[in-house]
C-alpha cells in the first residue's frame, strides 16, 4: 500500500497543517510516512504545498512528480494539478474557489464546496478538515479514528472548543464525498 | 653584622607568565615590550593559570612560545571569534588575543567589530605599527597618509588608498565596548601608561564588564627602513598625531558596570 | 522512546543537544535555517553556549575556540556559508580539534537557489579547504539516520580528532518523518588533557597548527596522513539493498539514494534485477564494495542531484570492469523515480547479454572483467 499526496493552494488555508495532521495520523497508526513542504521564497509568493507519502513498506522518494491523489485549495492548484495527477489517480478539489474546467478523462476529479461548508461551521479555516475528510472517504488511506485520534493527541490545547468543530468539519467532509462520489 | 645587612632583594625579573626563550623579533622592535607589559600584568593579577592567549597571523604567530599560558593560532584576522568560542564554553577563564593592525584592522574588521557590539568578555591588545611586518612591510589600513611602503611605493595616496582607520574610536563607538585605550611604546612614561591600561583592559575582563581593547602603537624599525632609535621618535612626531593617545571609552562601576 | 514526526533540521538541533554537545555557534542561511533557529532557544535553556555569529567566518571560528577548550562544539550552513568556511576548516582540520559540521545543501553555483542539491560533493569530500586534509562525511537519507548520527559524529570526531561533517539537502533537512530521538546524555565533565583550559598545575598546552621548517611540516603531514589512513581503513559505512542477486547496481548517497530506491523497486517489479548501494560515509568511500559488486554486475548507475561527482569515485572504484553511467539534475531539481527507471531500463538493455544466433545453447555469459578481488 502506497498513497503519494499532494495537498496545495494559498498560504493561511491550512494546507501544511492538513498534511502534517495525516502524517501524524499514519505514524501514530505504525505506517511510514514522509511530509515535504515547499519552503523558503515560494512560500513567501502566496502558495503553499506539501507533499505526503504514506506507504506500508520503507519510502524511498519523498517527493512525487504525479501524485496518486491531489487536494486542490484554490484554482492555481486545480490547473497544476490536473496535468501532474497519474492516470487513474483522484484529484478533490475545493469547487467554493476552484473555476477551472477540468478535461482530463482518466482522473476523477471530485468537487468540494469546502469553503463554503467551512464558513457554515462558523469558521472559514475549517476548509482543510473538510477536505481532509473528502480525502479519507475515496482513499481510504486511514480510517477517521486515526485522524480524529491524531487531532486529540497533536493539535494545541489551547482552544479545546476547536477539536469538536475540526472533527465536525472532517465527517461533513466525508459526507460530502460519498455524496459527490455517488 | 655588616654581612647580615647585604641580603640580596631582586627587584626586576623576568614575570613568570614571560617564557626564557629567545624572540625572533627584530632589533627595536616593541612586540617584546608589549609582551613583557602583558606577561607583568598576568603576574600581578595571578592569573597565569587560567588565561588562554589567541595568537595571531603576522610577526608574533611566534607569541605562544614567549608566554608561559596556554595558546592557539587564529586564522589572520579571526582571533576575536577564537577568543569568543574559547570564552563561551569557560567563562571563569582568561581569554586575551594579541592582534595586529592588518589582522584586526583589515582582515578581521568584521571580527573585532562583533565581539565588541557582543560585549564579549575578552582582552584584545592591538599592536598598530602601520604596517604588515610579516609579508615585508605592505601598506596596512593604519598606514599614514604619504607613508611608503612597498605596496605603497609612492606613498599612501589619499585618493586611491583612503586615510587610515581609527579602530579604537570605531571600537569605542560600539556599546558593547566597555574599555577602549590608545597608548604607546615610545618611550619609559608611555610604557608605564601602556601597562596601566593593560591591566584595566584584564581587570574589566575579570570583574566579567565586557570587551575591552587597548591599542599600542609600536615601531617596526625594519619595515619602517630606520634605526631603533629613529623609529620611536617617529612614533612621537608622526604617528601619535594621527593616533591621539589615551582612553576612548572608559566605563568603571562607578559610571556604568559595562559597556551594553 | 517513541516515534515523534520530526522535521530534518531540528531532529539533527535535538539529536546533537542530546548527544551533549556544549556549544553551537551559526549564521543564518536557507534551508538550515531551523536549525540555528531551534539551537537559539534550546541551548540557552539548557546553560549551554549560542551565539549568533556576524558570518560563517566567525561562527567556524567560535567552534574552533570552543573545540581547543575541549567541549563538543558545532555549527550548521549551507553551500555558499560552507564556502566561508572552509579557511577555518583547515584551521580545524590541522589544529586536529575534533568539531561536527552540519551542510544542508541547496543549488549552486554562486547564489543558485535554496532548493535541494548534492553540488557539494567535491567540495566537501574532495576539497574541504587549502592543504591535504578530508573531513570524515556522512550522508543521512532519513530524518532517523540524521539524528542517529549526531552522537556518532561526535564519537568520531573525538576519536580521531577530526572534523565529521553531516551531509544533507534541503529535502533530508525540511522534511518530517517520524523519528525516535535517544535519551539526553549527560555532558562530559573532563577535558581531554590536549585543551586549552588554563596551564594550572601542568605544563602550557598549545594548538599552534603550522611550522615555517619543510621537513617538520611535512612530519606533522605524515602523521596527519596516517591517521586519515586509519579512519579510511575503519570507518567505511555504507547500506545495500537488493544486492544480492543484483546484475544492475544503482550508487546514490542520501535524498538521491533514496529516491533511487523506489526506481530499484519499480525496476524489480519489471523482471530487472537492480539494486542499491548507498554510501553513508562519503569519505571514506565504499570503493572495496564497489570493486566486489563489479565482479558481478552488468552495469553501475549513479544518481546524483549534480552534474556529476560522486560517479567519479565510483568509476575509479570500479575499475573499468563494468559500465558506469551517470543520472543527474541540477540547480535543485530532484530526480524522479520514473526517469531513473527509464535510465536503469536503458543499462539493461545496453549491458544484456545478446543471444548467439544458430546455436541452441542459448544467451552467453556476459564478458566478465579477468580480475577480480583477493
Amino acid at each position: 500500500m502506497q498513497h503519494d499526496v499532494v495537498f496545495s493552494g494559498f498560504g493561511g488555508q491550512g494546507v501544511l497543517f492538513c498534511g502534517q495532521l495525516l502524517a501524524y495520523a499514519a505514524m501514530d497508526s505504525g505506517l511510514h510516512v514522509t511530509w515535504f513542504p515547499s519552503y523558503g521564497p515560494e512560500m513567501r509568493g502566496g502558495t503553499a504545498n506539501c507533499t505526503l507519502v504514506v506507504s506500508d513498506d520503507e519510502i524511498g522518494s519523498p517527493l512525487v512528480r504525479h501524485p496518486s491523489c491531489a487536494l486542490a485549495f484554490n484554482n492555481p492548484s486545480a490547473e497544476k494539478y490536473e496535468a501532474l495527477t497519474e492516470p487513474g489517480g483522484l484529484l478533490i478539489h475545493n469547487a467554493s474557489l476552484v473555476s477551472h474546467t477540468f478535461t482530463r478523462t482518466d482522473i476523477r476529479a471530485v468537487p468540494i464546496h469546502a469553503s463554503e461548508v467551512a464558513a457554515e461551521l462558523g469558521n472559514p479555516r475549517l476548509l482543510n478538515m473538510v477536505m481532509l475528510g473528502a480525502l479519507l472517504q475515496l482513499t481510504g488511506v486511514l480510517p477517521i479514528d486515526a485522524v480524529e485520534s491524531a487531532l486529540e493527541a497533536h493539535m494545541s490545547t489551547r482552544r479545546p472548543e476547536l477539536l469538536a468543530l475540526n472533527k465536525q468539519a472532517l465527517r461533513r467532509g466525508m459526507s460530502l464525498a460519498e455524496l459527490a462520489a455517488a | 653584622m655588616i654581612a647580615e645587612q647585604l641580603t640580596e632583594e631582586i627587584v626586576a625579573d623576568r614575570p613568570q607568565a614571560l617564557s626564557t626563550a629567545d624572540t625572533h623579533y627584530c632589533p627595536g622592535c616593541t612586540h617584546g615590550i608589549a609582551h613583557r607589559l602583558i606577561a607583568e600584568v598576568i603576574d600581578e593579577l595571578a592569573i597565569r593559570e587560567r588565561t588562554i592567549m589567541v595568537v595571531p597571523v603576522g610577526c608574533s604567530v611566534f607569541a605562544d612560545k614567549y608566554f608561559e599560558v596556554d595558546a592557539v593560532v587564529a586564522p589572520h584576522g579571526r582571533a576575536p571569534a577564537v577568543a569568543t568560542g574559547l570564552k563561551r564554553v569557560q567563562p571563569d577563564k582568561v581569554i586575551f588575543a594579541y592582534q595586529g593592525d592588518g589582522d584586526l584592522a583589515s582582515i578581521g574588521t568584521a571580527e573585532i567589530i562583533h565581539a565588541a557590539a557582543r560585549g564579549e568578555n575578552i582582552t584584545v591588545v592591538f599592536i598598530n605599527n602601520a604596517v604588515y611586518g610579516m609579508t615585508g612591510g605592505q601598506m596596512a589600513p593604519t598606514s599614514l597618509v604619504g607613508m611608503k611602503t612597498t605596496s605603497s611605493p609612492f606613498g599612501r595616496d589619499l585618493k586611491t588608498m583612503g586615510a587610515p582607520l581609527h579602530m579604537s574610536e570605531l571600537i569605542a563607538q560600539v556599546a558593547g565596548a566597555t574599555f577602549v585605550s590608545r597608548r604607546s611604546l615610545h618611550s619609559p612614561a608611555e610604557i608605564r601608561k601602556a601597562k596601566k591600561a593593560i591591566r584595566r583592559a584584564f581587570e574589566v575582563q575579570l570583574n566579567g564588564q565586557g570587551f575591552s581593547m587597548v591599542e599600542l602603537l609600536s615601531s617596526c624599525p625594519t619595515n619602517w627602513d630606520m634605526k631603533p632609535v629613529e623609529a620611536l621618535r617617529w612614533i612621537e612626531t608622526h604617528m601619535v598625531p594621527v593616533f591621539p593617545l589615551g582612553d576612548l571609552k572608559s566605563i568603571t562601576p562607578k559610571n556604568g558596570l559595562r559597556g551594553i | 522512546m517513541t516515534k515523534q514526526l520530526l522535521k530534518g533540521n531540528e531532529a539533527i538541533a535535538e539529536a546533537a543537544v542530546r548527544a551533549g554537545v556544549d556549544a553551537y555557534f551559526g549564521y543564518p542561511i536557507t534551508p538550515q535555517t531551523e536549525l540555528l533557529e531551534y539551537m537559539a532557544r534550546r541551548m540557552p535553556e539548557l546553560g549551554r553556549a549560542f551565539v549568533q555569529a556576524e558570518s560563517e567566518l566567525a561562527a567556524i571560528n567560535m567552534v574552533y575556540g570552543a573545540a581547543c577548550a575541549g567541549k563538543r562544539a558545532m555549527t550548521s550552513s549551507s553551500s555558499p556559508g560552507v564556502s566561508l568556511m572552509q579557511e577555518g576548516l583547515s584551521y580545524i582540520a590541522a589544529a586536529e580539534v575534533p568539531i561536527v559540521l552540519v551542510d544542508v545543501m541547496r543549488g549552486g553555483p554562486g547564489l543558485g537557489n535554496i532548493a535541494p542539491s548534492q553540488a557539494d560533493y567535491f567540495q566537501m569530500v574532495k576539497s574541504a579547504g587549502h592543504g591535504d586534509f578530508k573531513p570524515l562525511v556522512l550522508a543521512p537519507a532519513s530524518v532517523q539516520e540524521a539524528v542517529d548520527m549526531m552522537a556518532l559524529s561526535f564519537e568520531l570526531a573525538e576519536k580521531y580528532r577530526t572534523i565529521v561533517t553531516v551531509l544533507l539537502d534541503g529535502v533530508i533537512g525540511q522534511m518530517m518523518e517520524p523519528a525516535e530521538l535517544p535519551p539526553m546524555q549527560p555532558r562530559r565533565d573532563t577535558a581531554p588533557a590536549w585543551a586549552l583550559t588554563g596551564a594550572s598545575g601542568r605544563p602550557k598546552n598549545g594548538i599552534i597548527p603550522f611550522s615555517l621548517y619543510a621537513e617538520e611540516l611535512e612530519v606533522y603531514n605524515q602523521r596527519l596522513q596516517a591517521k586519515l589512513a586509519r579512519i579510511a581503513a575503519a570507518e567505511v559505512r555504507f547500506r545495500e539493498y537488493m544486492l544480492d542477486d543484483a546484475e544492475l547496481v544503482l550508487v546514490g548517497f542520501g535524498t538521491s539514494g533514496r529516491i533511487a530506491l523506489t526506481a530499484v523497486k519499480q525496476a524489480r517489479s519489471l523482471g530487472i534485477k537492480a539494486g542499491l548501494l548507498r554510501p553513508i560515509t562519503l569519505w571514506p568511500f565504499p570503493e572495496r564494495r564497489l570493486w566486489q559488486l563489479a565482479d558481478e554486475a552488468r552495469g553501475f548507475l549513479v544518481v546524483e542531484m549534480n552534474a556529476g561527482q560522486m560517479v567519479e569515485d565510483v568509476r575509479l572504484a570500479v575499475g573499468g570492469q563494468a559500465p558506469v553511467k551517470f543520472l543527474g539534475r541540477m540547480g535543485g531539481v530532484v530526480p524522479m523515480p520514473d526517469e531513473i527507471l527509464d535510465a536503469i531500463q536503458k543499462l539493461d538493455k545496453a549491458t544484456r547479454p545478446r543471444p548467439v544466433i544458430g546455436t541452441i545453447e542459448g544467451p552467453v555469459a556476459p564478458l566478465r572483467h579477468p580480475i577480480s578481488v583477493n
